[in-house]
């Protein structure tokens, strides 16, 4: 348990330190900035086709990621209970 | 108790993990040239066939894994939500096949990976469907692959299991961006320098922002791999996850 939790941190602190160490930074997404670098090699290359459906605004592209990251939680949190309390019966 | 713990860390983390605007980071819809996309798609689907019999198979052998791909799935699927901030000052998320690849194999991965995907590009116009086969085949297939060589190769070195698994999922995390690369290169080589010109220039974006990532994200499937050792050992057998100095 304590090797989980040390774990754990060290995961949260690999998240937290480049907010400190790249002050000011954009963190957008590396595929933007993919997108950018297209442009730079091939000004000219125009996407053939678009998303057949956007989410209308940011807020709600941050819903639907919440929503899947939710679902593959509970999944994993049901999983955890479902397999100890099977053990614990034994 | 002890369970509670894990759970509320594992809420406190995912919270503190989603971020307040999200960006994609797979290839956009429409951004490979129809060629490559249909090169692509051509190249997937075989993999994604034997996936779906390799899962069969698998299912059919040992039935009471059927709770052990799910949780291979639901992995994939709170991973690559989670877009996390990486010391380049951009984010990017990890992909969370090295779980999957470890327990059910590189073929069973392209299939989940490939469903994950598509979720993404329909419902939050993140990849896309032009694209879907490019991404499948860095995200759920050449990934998968590299995690379960590093898997393989990594016991036969004798390493201890949880390092392995470290490796494996760590390295297959990292080789997906690196495709990602190769393939976004090989569509949009260099005026002056070609591929190789193109291939450091999107590496330097992908792969570099992802190295942070790729260690959480073995560090995370360390963790599970913990709990399945303790709780569901006799399924690690049935699917001959152990080698065999390890069984006994």
């Amino acid at each position: 348990m304590k090797k989980t939790l040390l774990l754990l941190a060290i995961v949260v602190l690999l998240a937290i330190i480049p907010l400190f160490i790249q002050k000011g930074a954009e963190f957008g997404g590396a595929d933007g900035e993919a997108e950018m670098a297209i442009g730079e090699i091939n000004a000219d290359y125009e996407p053939w086709f678009e998303s057949l459906w956007e989410p209308p605004s940011g807020e709600i592209e941050s819903l639907l990621f919440a929503l899947q990251a939710a679902i593959g939680a509970s999944f994993i949190g049901y999983f955890i209970g479902y397999m100890r309390g099977k053990h614990k019966e034994g | 108790m002890r369970l509670s713990i894990w759970k509320c860390s594992y809420f406190l983390l995912a919270l503190l993990l989603v971020p307040n605007r999200a960006f994609a980071m797979h290839i956009m819809e429409g951004f490979l040239p129809i060629e490559w996309a249909i090169f692509w798609w051509a190249l997937s689907l075989p993999f994604i066939i034997l996936g779906l019999r390799s899962i069969r198979k698998t299912i059919e052998a040992n039935p009471e894994t059927k709770m052990m791909l799910g949780l291979s799935g639901a992995f994939a699927f709170v991973l690559s939500a989670l877009k996390i901030p990486s010391v380049t000052g951009s984010c990017s998320h990890p992909t969370g096949v090295g779980l999957g690849t470890v327990l059910f194999g590189p073929l069973a991965m392209s299939v989940i990976g490939s469903i994950v995907l598509l979720f993404q590009a329909l419902l939050l116009a993140h990849g896309g469907l032009t694209t879907l086969g490019a991404n499948a085949f860095s995200m759920a297939i050449a990934g998968p692959f590299i995690a379960y060589f590093i898997f393989k190769g990594s016991q036969k070195l004798g390493l201890s299991f949880s390092i392995a698994v470290f490796l494996a999922a760590m390295l297959g995390d990292l080789g997906t961006y690196l495709v990602t690369s190769v393939q976004l290169a090989l569509a949009f080589p260099s005026e002056v320098g070609g591929f190789f010109a193109s291939f450091t220039k999107f590496a330097g974006i992908f792969a570099l922002t992802q190295i942070p990532l790729a260690i959480s994200e073995g560090i995370l499937t360390v963790i599970v791999m913990n709990f399945l050792k303790k709780y569901n050992v006799s399924e690690l057998k049935a699917l001959r996850v152990f080698s065999a100095k390890e069984v006994h």
